[in-house]
């Protein structure tokens, strides 16, 4: 099996850090050599998106489409055309970062035909168990159900992205795995990375299978 | 639950309001504070509460007016334009003397503005904002555990003395994520013989009005009002003192651009800056002594805040004009870096300005 699908979503609960995911990962694909563009699929949350690191994956050479609404305070949920091309062309790599919970993954929907149709993608669950209203497999599954349904497509897999922010401990991360178990055994989806922020890899790279360290990340005062 | 979580700031106004014993959300969406509504409605009917999207802002606070008067905790929220129009709700709860919490996240304004944080609200937080004589206490967290703590304290306040308690926002407090442990949360029960309960035949009727045709009798109600209003200046100013003990220039601010100047004031004394911060931490009642106390002390003061100076206004007063007052100010939904907050503190400092 080859190592990225050509298509790669991400989706799960607002503020479950699917944006910060979706930058590193590409980050990642790119550091790799591999052409990679990014969509800012969020039409919910005109605060924190994809559009806030343009200019580091403009550095990196990542090719990031969004609403030229976004960041310009303009609070309009539209998407451009543009997003198409990820879907369309298919001898590049594309990131969808989707908008939170079923309301953001409702503009999944208009491209979901045309991702299952090429059949060559993953989307994936990002989960954090630190999150007030996915503090248990059965939210995080509620949450699973309402995505699926709203956007018209399955998972595929699991991101372990659980944190605290800064506060993050090692203790921290080598407790979500077990709760990332059990919401992978009760769904059958494999757990395809758990995140981890430079700090505190090494305490735990010899005790996690598949980290995925995230170097760019937002700060705030 | 005193496990950490990670929560938005909007997450944890709604979730401390679910434990301060507030079973009634009702709003109308409007960014930066639409996370309020989104996890009330999540949460609310799970715990037997109600959550209601109004049709509007006006009608949602008239709802409020209507769960107060039956004495249960009830709240709303919205962001500046929204507040704008609840604000003729606010001015009947108060002339009703009826308990409500009510959450402003700000954005930029006048009129619809923008988006992005702002503090441009104070005049119509701290003055009334609507008609008539009346206040409300105005809480202005500094943090996403203080958004949690304040909101279940507006509670217990706004019962206390019957009065509207404004939690005073910004977008960004509203937006930013951080670990908190909502787990003393302290409901003060208060006894509610005014509330609209059902007589059973057993008493006579509570009214819930704020129509007072004959003019002795609205002045009587004012005074008494007021005399509330004084209990609640002595007795219920809160604030916090930083680096003050030696301090020559005093900066004031509250909520995220007090988090802005206490970096600001770090990088000044590495600097040899001698400077410290009195933090509201209620705008009203706005906490004069200890600014009247420091005017003894330092050489100058700083507001700094994000609108054209509002803040700045009640510092004059409460200092009584005996030190210069500065103004460092960002607004439109800009944010001051602590960079530009340092400059302010070294300009004054070597009395330019």
């Amino acid at each position: 099996m080859k190592e990225f699908k050509r298509v790669t979503l991400f989706a799960g609960h607002y503020g479950s850090g699917k944006t910060n995911v979706a930058v590193n990962y590409a980050l990642m694909m790119k550091e790799k050599g591999l052409d990679v563009a990014i969509a800012d699929l969020d039409i919910v949350n005109p605060y924190f998106r994809t559009k806030d690191s343009a200019d580091e994956l403009e550095k990196h050479g990542i090719k990031l489409i969004s609403s030229e609404f976004a960041g310009s305070n303009v609070d309009l949920p539209a998407l451009p055309a543009e997003i198409y091309s990820l879907v369309d062309i298919h001898d590049r790599y594309a990131i969808f970062d989707i908008g939170g919970d079923d309301r953001g993954a409702t503009a999944l929907g208009r491209y979901a035909d045309a991702i299952k149709s090429e059949d060559d993608y993953e989307l994936l669950m990002v989960i954090n168990k630190f999150r007030p209203l996915s503090r248990t497999p059965e939210l995080v599954l509620e949450i699973m159900h309402e995505i699926e349904t709203t956007a018209n497509m399955k998972f595929t897999g699991l991101v372990n992205d659980s944190n605290l922010g800064a506060e993050t401990t090692a203790a921290d991360v080598l407790d979500s795995v077990g709760f990332a178990k059990k919401v992978s055994e009760i769904t059958g989806l494999p757990i395809r990375f758990t995140t981890v922020t430079r700090k505190i890899f090494d305490e735990v790279k010899d005790k996690i299978d598949n980290l995925m360290v995230i170097k760019l990340q937002k700060k705030i005062v | 639950m005193s496990e950490k979580v990670l929560m938005k700031g909007n997450e944890a106004i709604a979730e401390a309001a679910i434990k301060a014993g507030c079973r009634f959300y009702f709003g109308y969406p409007i960014t930066p504070q639409t996370e309020v509504a989104a996890y009330m409605s999540k949460r609310m009917p799970k715990i037997g509460g109600t959550f209601l999207q109004a049709e509007s802002e006006i009608a949602a606070i008239n709802m409020v007016i209507g769960v107060s008067s039956t004495g249960k905790r009830v709240m709303t929220s919205s962001s500046s334009p929204g507040v704008s129009l609840k604000s003729e709700g606010i001015s009947y709860l108060a002339g009703c003397d009826l308990p409500a919490l009510v959450v402003n996240v700000q954005r930029g304004g006048p009129g619809l503005g923008g988006i992005q944080p702002s503090q441009s609200d104070y005049f119509q937080a701290t003055k009334g904002g609507s008609h008539g004589d009346y206040h409300n206490i105005v809480l202005a967290p500094s943090s996403v555990s203080e958004m949690a703590l304040l909101t279940a304290k507006g509670f217990n306040l706004a019962d206390k003395y019957r009065m509207v308690c404004m939690i005073l926002a910004d977008g960004t407090m509203g937006q930013m994520m951080e670990p908190v442990a909502i787990d003393d949360i302290v409901i003060e029960e208060v006894e509610k013989p005014w509330a609209l309960t059902g007589t059973d035949c057993k008493r006579p009727r509570n009214i819930v009005n704020s129509l007072y045709l004959k003019p002795e009798e609205l002045e009587r109600k004012n005074f008494e009002r007021f005399a509330k209003y004084k209990t609640v200046e002595e007795n219920e100013v809160l604030y916090e003192s930083y680096m003050m003990e030696d301090a020559d220039i005093c900066i004031v601010s509250f909520g995220i651009t007090a988090r802005v100047s206490k970096n600001a004031i770090v990088a000044a004394r590495a600097k040899g800056i001698k400077v410290g911060m009195i933090r509201p931490i209620t705008l009203w009642p706005f906490p004069k002594k200890p600014i009247l106390e420091a005017a003894d002390k330092v050489k100058a003061f700083i507001s700094v805040e994000m609108n054209m100076g509002q803040m700045i206004q009640d510092v004059e007063l409460a200092e009584r004009c005996k030190k210069p007052v500065y103004l460092c100010n960002r607004t439109g939904g800009m944010i001051p870096s602590p960079e530009e907050v340092l400059a302010s503190i070294e300009k004054v400092n070597g009395g330019e300005q």
